[in-house]
């Protein structure tokens, strides 16, 4: 497949993959290896003093994985920022995928604080990938200011909707100067391929990994969802017509006309 | 002293730094990131920070994520 570059940085793995809801870290493990993904999404959280938990890093090769911390537990641009600071200060590279989400039944991002923190966090020298609504009017200020990508979703986190924002999204993709990263709500493989198929640069799944019965073979369905997606847009896609039109000659039918 | 960590009340001894009070809890401080009085520390003053009664520090660390 063909190379992705964010902010300079280059992928040969156009799927990018979640770290949450796995039964196990050998779970997660292998899903993540299967996957092929070069760029692992990882959050923060506050230690149980009284509950010691294992390191899940310790189940994650960091030479072959660029680490992607979220903010995600942000309701505002204030907790956005101090979060991205921490997990840089944890020893991450600075890099973060900005996610505001105030509202915690539905979990959509909220436009002006993200806005916020993305201004402020690179300002700050952060490589920002922002999670957005498919607002592409919001996508092009987002870009001003100098986020890496864009992160428009499918559908809400963890719904396995597919891409419910196509028409947006394809908005989106026309008019991006970076690339589009189509995230949450891809809930199988050919909702991947559809958004690569649209001619978006990458996808990010977690939950439809997660909770499938092997997370690691359906970690290589969605790999090969992603390559087929890409594949087809670079080989260039039909339009769509409305009436019929014959694959087969319309002459020499064994009748006469 | 009192200090809060983590939300929750806790007490502490003076003259504490950052990195004694990781040891205390049994903490790694390679694991983890810190801030005291919602301002980073760097891992790199772990040893030098002091805490002061009523200051307030959350320690977070990497967990399963989207």
């Amino acid at each position: 497949m063909d190379r992705l570059t964010i902010a300079g940085r280059e992928f040969s793995s156009r799927l990018m993959v979640g770290t949450g809801k796995f039964s196990s870290n050998a779970a997660m493990q292998a899903a993540i290896e299967a996957s092929g993904s070069e760029i692992v999404t990882v959050a923060l959280r506050r230690v149980d003093i009284e509950n010691l938990q294992d390191d899940m890093l310790a189940h994650i090769d960091r030479e072959k994985y660029l680490l992607l911390p979220n903010t995600s537990g942000a309701r505002d641009a204030d907790e956005a920022v101090r979060l991205a600071r921490l997990a840089r200060a944890a020893g991450c590279e600075p890099w973060v995928k900005l996610e505001v989400t105030p509202d915690p039944y539905y979990l959509l991002p909220d436009p002006i604080e993200t806005l916020k923190a993305a201004e402020i966090l690179v300002k700050d020298g952060f490589t920002v990938l922002p999670y957005i609504n498919a607002d592409p009017v919001l996508a092009k200020h987002l870009q001003e200011a100098g986020t890496a990508t864009v992160m428009p979703l499918g559908a809400p986190i963890g719904t396995n909707k597919g891409v419910r924002t196509r028409d947006q999204i394809g908005i989106i993709i026309e008019q991006a100067l970076v690339p589009v990263v189509v995230d949450a709500g891809l809930g199988a493989p050919s909702h991947a391929a559809e958004a690569m198929e649209m001619g978006a640069d990458a996808v990010l799944v977690n939950t439809a990994l997660a909770v499938a019965r092997d997370p690691a073979a359906m970690s290589i369905a969605f790999r090969k969802g992603v390559e087929a997606g890409r594949e087809a847009f670079l080989a260039g896609l039909g339009s769509e017509k409305i009436k019929a039109e014959a694959s087969s000659p319309l002459t020499g039918f064994l009748r006469d006309e | 002293m009192q200090i809060t960590l983590n939300g929750h009340c806790k007490e502490v001894t003076d003259n504490t730094t950052v990195a004694e009070l990781l040891t205390s809890l049994g903490l790694d401080p390679t694991r983890v990131a810190i801030e005291l009085n919602q301002q980073v520390i760097s891992r790199e003053r772990f040893g030098d920070t002091l805490i002061n009664a009523g200051d307030s520090i959350e320690i977070v660390q990497f967990v399963g994520g989207g």
